[in-house]
């Protein structure tokens, strides 16, 4: 008997943790995006993350985008010559990017390179006391440091998807049209016909958005709610790849089911 | 004149808990203005603590905290950020900001709080860094500073807004003599010069007596004694002795908590539990 109260003793401890730090997680949230922005402080701010976390992650992105490509076109034409239609390469490696490969890979992409980077840079700030020490300078935290990282997060993988996309096509196009033969003029005529801005790219879009906003809030949250030790950062660096990775995947399926699964 | 004519800190009933165990239970602590003021006790006593509870990143169970009449634990959180203005807080570790020089760090409270100038910027930062003797060191990164270093240019971006308290947390842990006998010196002239009200948390003896002009000694989730230097150092108390004597075992004991010695030998892996 007693072993079962102490079961559910754990359990509901359990419970009352994650609830608490969904909670947490919400206020941080909150702050982040109703921090009231001064022009002149705020806007180099958001410069600088833009920077270390949307540029520098273009290498990989741009990389990771051209060899997706150039597979997809790959299998594609592999698959699409028996049946004589291989003109159709560009259309599916378009369709395959925007709609899903994109946005995903993307995301996935940059919760392990900026995400974890994000929560790391939080942690040990908490850790080194440099948070506590803008807490008793007057200055707030989650103003000065989580407000400009979340947006930072937020505008950037959309971009970074899109690049992802164009890089792709590119990618397709080197395989398709340069290696492979397809002829020029079908790759991008089918393209064309196919991809419908609003509904494909638009979607593509939308579902990046989401997956910023997921991303980001994950991983600033996981930094600054870290333990401050160099094990609780660890712990934390490796909860936001895996927490934003299932995240990214789940909502991936019921964004893809509600905008294309004609329910 | 009676040390306590004129207070800028009054504790009242604070009493702070985390989980099972009081960190403070129900203390009362006067904080005198314009003098040095010695939090001091064994590790673990929650030293620090009162200090994050004075400027309030943690909250108490109950008490009250008062600061020029303002009740740090019930202000909203936009209103301390404003009380934290005359506030001056010097981290063990610096808490300098890694990613700024140290002029940078320096002016960084002048930025946020200020409208001043570039130049009028530039002359108090630099007027202060040569108060901590770091003038020539302004363009550097902090991972290029020693351990010390670090600690003055923390302490010249905790005086930069000429705060009317000044908080040291362990200011001379893990400091060679020069350094400990440089930050010594520099937090005694500094209260001097300035005028604000200081208070330093410490276990080192002898140098903080050397520059308090009234010491609190907490124990047991409880200010044990308090008085000035001398008065301290004439307390019969078997705690404040060992504590003021460096003594290994007392009422304050040199084992943790633990089992029967002998039993635990003897009980083996399964018998101890361990």
């Amino acid at each position: 008997m007693e072993a079962v109260i102490n079961n559910l003793i754990f359990l509901g401890r359990i419970a009352i943790d994650r609830v608490s730090a969904i909670g947490r997680s919400g206020m941080i949230l909150m702050h982040a995006i109703i921090a009231r922005p001064d022009p002149l402080t705020s806007f180099p701010l958001l410069i600088r993350q833009l920077y270390s976390v949307g540029v520098l992650s273009m290498i990989i992105i741009i990389v990771s985008g051209l060899f997706i490509g150039m597979v997809l076109a790959l299998q594609g034409y592999n698959i699409l010559v028996d049946y004589g239609t291989e003109q159709a390469v560009g259309q599916m490696v378009a369709l395959s990017l925007v709609r899903e490969l994109a946005p995903v890979v993307t995301a996935l992409l940059f919760a392990g390179r900026a995400g974890s980077a994000l929560t790391a840079e939080i942690g040990l700030m908490k850790a080194t006391e440099q948070l506590s020490g803008m807490e008793m300078i007057g200055v707030d935290p989650l103003r000065r440091i989580i407000a400009p990282r979340f947006w930072a997060g937020f505008i950037s993988l959309p971009i970074l998807t899109m690049i992802f996309s164009a890089v792709g096509i590119w990618g397709g196009l080197l395989v398709g049209v340069e290696w492979l033969g397809i002829y020029e003029g079908s790759f991008w005529s089918n393209m064309q016909n196919s991809v419908d801005f609003f509904d494909d790219i638009g979607n593509g879009l939308i579902k990046s958005l989401v997956f910023g906003l997921v991303v980001t809030w994950v991983a600033v949250f996981q930094g600054y709610d870290s333990v401050p030790t160099s094990e609780g950062i660890s712990q934390a660096t490796t909860k936001t790849v895996v927490y934003s990775s299932l995240a990214i995947l789940g909502l991936d399926f019921i964004l893809t089911a509600l905008m294309f699964g004609d329910l | 004149m009676d040390f306590f004519d004129d207070i800028i800190i009054d504790i009242k009933q604070l009493t702070f808990s985390r989980g099972d165990r009081y960190i403070c239970k129900n203390i009362d602590i006067r904080i005198p203005r314009g003098k040095v003021t010695a939090i001091m006790g064994p590790s673990g006593t929650g030293k620090t603590t009162l200090l994050k509870l004075i400027g309030g990143q943690l909250k108490p169970d109950s008490g009250s905290i008062l600061l020029d009449g303002d009740d740090i634990p019930r202000l909203s959180r936009s209103e301390l950020f404003d009380v934290r203005e005359k506030m001056g807080m010097l981290f063990q570790s610096g808490a300098l900001f890694t990613d700024m020089t140290v002029f940078e760090n320096v002016a960084f409270p002048l930025r946020v709080h200020t409208k001043l100038p570039q130049d009028m910027i530039r002359d108090i930062v630099l007027m202060k860094l040569q108060a901590v003797g770091l003038r020539g060191a302004a363009e550097l990164m902090p991972s290029e500073l020693s351990g010390g270093m670090g600690r003055r240019v923390a302490l010249a971006r905790a005086i930069v807004l000429d705060p009317a308290l000044v908080m040291y947390d362990e200011p001379f842990t893990g400091q060679d003599p020069i350094a400990m006998g440089v930050l010594v010196n520099l937090i005694k002239k500094l209260n001097q010069a300035l005028g604000h009200t200081s208070i330093i948390v410490s276990h080192d003896i002898k140098e903080t007596l050397s520059i308090a002009d009234y010491i609190y000694i907490i124990a047991d989730a409880d200010v044990i004694a308090h008085g000035t230097p001398e008065e301290l150092q004439q307390n019969d108390s078997e705690q404040v002795r060992q504590f003021m004597c460096g003594l290994p075992d007392g009422p304050v004991p040199f084992h943790f908590p633990a089992n029967d010695y002998e039993t635990q030998l003897m009980g083996g892996v399964d018998g101890s539990g361990n």
